[in-house]
C-alpha cells in the first residue's frame, strides 16, 4: 500500500459528541438504580457527619501560634505544637545554633533532585555536579573543615537523617538490585546460587531484624576498639534489604523481554554487557517503573524503623516532642504534620514516576 | 517473479569457502534436530533452504552464528572455527548478519539508532559516520523517510526492510535469513523480497530459509531440501523444481506449489 492510499482510507467523520447537563449527569451516575441511590445517600450522610466537625476542629476552633497552656482552654486543634517545636522535630539533637547547616544541605539535596528531573540536564558534567553537591552536603552536616564546627553523627537526626537514609538507600539499592537480578538469571551456577541465596535470605527476614543485627550482632564480630558508625550500619542494612526486593522486580522485567531481542543483539556481535546495557535493560527497567517506585516508596517509609536502634528520624523526634509534659496530648496534630511530610515526599515520587513513564512512552 | 538476475558462476575453490559445515549433529533433548549435516558455502553463493516445519532448517542457520550450540561436528565461518570461545563467537557474529522471522527490531530505539547501534559499539565507528551509513542503507531499502520513527510505528514489511538494513550496516560477509517473509501480510511480501533480490544482485552471500519458491527459482544458485534433520536433496533450482529425485521432495513440492 502506498502512502497516499493509506491517507484516503482514514475516515473524515468524527465520533458523535454527547452533551449532557449537570442534573442529567447526577441522575445517570449517582442515582441510576435503587442500590446506587442508597449508596449515594449513605455516603452523603457519612461525609456530613465527618467533614464539618473536622473543619471546625482543624480550622475554626484551632490555635496556630500560642502557648501550650492556651491550647488547653480550647476544643480545637492545637497546631501551635508545630511552630513551637519545629526545630527539634526537623533537626533533632543537632546543635541549635548550627541548624542552618542541615537546612542548607536539605535544600541542596531537594534542588539537585528537582534539577535532575529534567533528563536534558543529564550530560557529562551532571555526575560531577552531583559529586560536588554530595561533598558539600556532607561537609555541612559533619563540619570539621573550613572553620565549620565538627558535629558528630550521633547528633544527627530528624528530617535530614530520614532524607539521607532514604536517598542513599534508594540510589545504592537500585543498581545493586539490577546486578542481583542479572546474577540470578546468569548461566554461571556459582553466581546464580549466591544471588538466589542472598535474595531469598534477605527477603525472608524483616527489616527490623536486619537493623538489630547491624547494631547489636555485627559489632560483636568486630575486633576490639574498631567501631563502625551506627548511621552507616543502618544505611547498609536498608540498602541490602531494598536491593533484594528491587532484584525480584527487575527480574520480572527481564523475563518480559522476548528472546528475539537477546538474539538480535547477539547476532549484531554485541557482548554480554553491551547487550544488557543497550538493549535489554532499557526495555526491562521501563516496564518495571511502577513496581520499582512502589518499593522505593515503601523503603522511604521504612526508614522510620531505625528508631529501634535509637536513631532519631523525623517520626522519633515528633514522638519525643510529645513526651514533653507541656505538649503531651496533642499527638493528632503532631502526627498529621509528620504524615504530611511523608505524603509530600511519597507523592512527589509517584508523580515523577508517572511522568517518567509518559516520557519514555512505556 | 521476473528478474533478469544473472547467475554468475561461483568459483568453487577452497580459497573461496566462506562457510564449512562438517558432520554437524544437534539434539533438543531426545529429538535429533540436525543429523550429519555437510555443507560448504562459497563466497557470493545464494542458497535457499526449504523443508517441512520441524525439519531443522532454522536450527541449521542459527548454528552458523551460534544462536544455537551444536553438539557434534565442526563449523568454520571465514576460516574461524565456532567453539565455546566467546571472542571467536563475537568475531563471527560481526561478519554474519541475520534477519529474523519476527524482525526483532529494538522497540526503544529509533530506526536510525537501531541501525547504528552495532557499528558504534561493535565496530567502534564514530556516531556521526555510523548514522550516515545508516541513512545510506535506509535509502537502499527505500525507507529513509522513516529514519526518526520508532519500529512500532512501521508496518511489518517496513520493519523487515529496516531489519535487513540493520544487518547490512555491519557490512557482513554472509547474510542469514530465517523465514523473512512468513510473518508478513501477503501484500508486504514483495517489498521485502525485492530488497533481498537487490542484495543478491550486489553479490552478497546469502543463506535463506524460505518457502518463497519464486524467489528460490530466480535468485538461488542451490536449493536444499531438509527433512528430519537431514539434507535430503540438493540441486540447482531448475533441476530441483522440474526433476525432484526423492519421493519426499516431490510430495513437499506438490503440497507447496498446489
Amino acid at each position: 500500500m502506498t502512502e497516499s492510499q493509506k491517507h484516503s482510507i482514514q475516515t473524515t467523520e468524527g465520533a458523535p459528541v454527547i452533551r449532557i447537563g449537570a442534573l442529567q449527569w447526577v441522575k445517570s451516575n449517582l442515582f441510576n438504580g435503587v442500590f446506587n441511590s442508597i449508596l449515594t445517600i449513605v455516603m452523603l450522610f457519612f461525609l456530613y457527619k465527618v467533614i464539618p466537625p473536622f473543619v471546625k476542629w482543624a480550622f475554626i476552633d484551632s490555635l496556630w501560634l500560642s502557648s501550650a497552656a492556651q491550647c488547653r482552654t480550647v476544643n480545637g486543634a492545637c497546631w501551635s505544637i508545630i511552630p513551637a517545636n519545629i526545630r527539634f522535630i526537623i533537626f533533632g539533637f543537632y546543635p541549635h545554633e548550627l541548624h542552618w547547616r542541615p537546612f542548607l544541605a536539605m535544600i541542596m539535596l531537594v534542588s539537585l533532585l528537582f534539577y535532575s528531573k529534567n533528563r536534558n540536564h543529564w550530560n557529562k558534567y551532571f555526575g560531577y555536579l552531583w559529586l560536588a553537591g554530595l561533598f558539600i552536603m556532607g561537609l555541612l552536616m559533619k563540619g570539621g573543615l573550613l572553620g565549620l564546627t565538627a558535629v558528630e553523627s550521633d547528633q544527627w537526626g530528624g528530617l535530614p537523617l530520614t532524607l539521607m537514609l532514604s536517598f542513599f538507600g534508594m540510589f545504592a539499592a537500585y543498581p545493586l538490585g539490577v546486578l542481583l537480578a542479572l546474577g540470578r538469571r546468569s548461566k554461571m551456577p556459582a553466581i546464580k546460587t549466591i544471588c538466589i541465596l542472598y535474595i531469598e535470605l534477605i527477603r525472608g527476614v524483616p527489616l527490623i531484624s536486619l537493623l538489630f543485627m547491624s547494631s547489636v550482632l555485627f559489632p560483636l564480630f568486630l575486633p576490639e576498639g574498631l567501631t563502625i558508625n551506627k548511621i552507616l550500619r543502618a544505611q547498609v542494612a536498608i540498602i541490602l534489604f531494598t536491593a533484594a526486593y528491587i532484584a525480584e522486580v527487575v527480574r520480572g522485567g527481564l523475563q518480559a523481554i522476548m528472546r528475539g531481542q537477546y538474539e538480535a543483539a547477539e547476532s549484531l556481535g554485541l557482548n554480554y554487557v553491551q547487550k544488557m546495557r543497550l538493549v535489554v535493560l532499557p526495555q526491562a527497567l521501563k516496564i518495571v517503573i511502577p513496581p520499582s517506585v512502589g518499593i522505593l516508596i515503601s523503603a522511604f517509609k521504612d526508614t522510620s524503623l531505625v528508631v529501634i536502634i535509637a536513631l532519631y528520624d523525623v517520626l522519633k523526634t515528633t514522638k519525643a516532642t510529645l513526651a514533653n509534659p507541656s505538649w503531651m496530648g496533642f499527638s493528632p496534630e503532631a502526627y498529621i504534620f509528620v504524615a504530611l511530610i511523608y505524603f509530600l515526599c511519597c507523592y512527589s515520587m509517584s508523580n515523577y514516576s508517572r511522568r517518567l513513564e509518559k516520557e519514555l512512552h512505556a | 517473479m521476473d528478474t533478469d538476475l544473472t547467475k554468475e558462476s561461483i568459483k568453487r575453490a577452497p580459497e573461496n569457502k566462506i562457510i564449512e559445515i562438517d558432520g554437524l549433529h544437534k539434539w533438543f533433548g531426545d529429538l535429533h534436530v540436525l543429523n550429519d549435516i555437510h555443507l560448504t558455502v562459497y563466497k557470493g553463493e545464494r542458497i535457499v533452504i526449504c523443508g517441512p516445519s520441524g525439519s531443522g532448517k532454522s536450527t541449521l542457520i542459527r548454528c552458523i552464528n551460534r544462536l544455537e550450540e551444536h553438539h557434534k561436528g565442526k563449523i568454520f565461518v571465514d576460516g574461524i572455527e565456532l567453539t565455546n570461545n566467546l571472542k571467536n563467537i563475537e568475531k563471527i557474529r560481526e561478519e554474519v548478519g541475520m534477519v529474523f522471522q519476527h524482525f526483532n527490531l529494538f522497540p526503544h530505539l529509533t530506526i536510525v539508532e537501531n541501525l547504528s547501534l552495532g557499528p558504534i559499539w561493535v565496530r567502534k565507528v564514530p556516531k556521526k559516520e555510523a548514522e550516515e551509513t545508516a541513512m545510506v542503507y535506509l535509502e537502499k531499502v527505500h525507507i529513509a523517510e522513516q529514519a526518526y520513527k520508532y519500529p512500532g510505528q512501521l508496518s511489518g514489511g517496513q520493519q523487515q526492510r529496516v531489519a535487513i538494513a540493520r544487518s547490512l550496516c555491519m557490512k557482513p560477509k554472509v547474510m542469514l535469513f530465517d523465514e523473512p517473509t512468513s510473518a508478513l501480510d501477503p501484500e508486504m511480501v514483495k517489498e521485502v523480497l525485492d530488497v533481498m533480490i537487490a542484495l543478491a544482485e550486489e553479490g552478497m552471500t546469502m543463506l535463506v530459509v524460505s518457502h518463497e519458491m519464486g524467489f528460490a527459482k530466480s535468485v538461488a544458485h542451490r536449493v536444499l531440501f531438509m527433512d528430519f534433520g537431514r539434507i535430503v536433496e540438493e540441486n540447482t533450482p531448475d533441476e530441483f523444481f522440474d526433476h525432484p529425485r526423492h519421493e519426499r521432495t516431490k510430495l513437499f513440492l506438490s503440497q507447496i506449489l498446489h
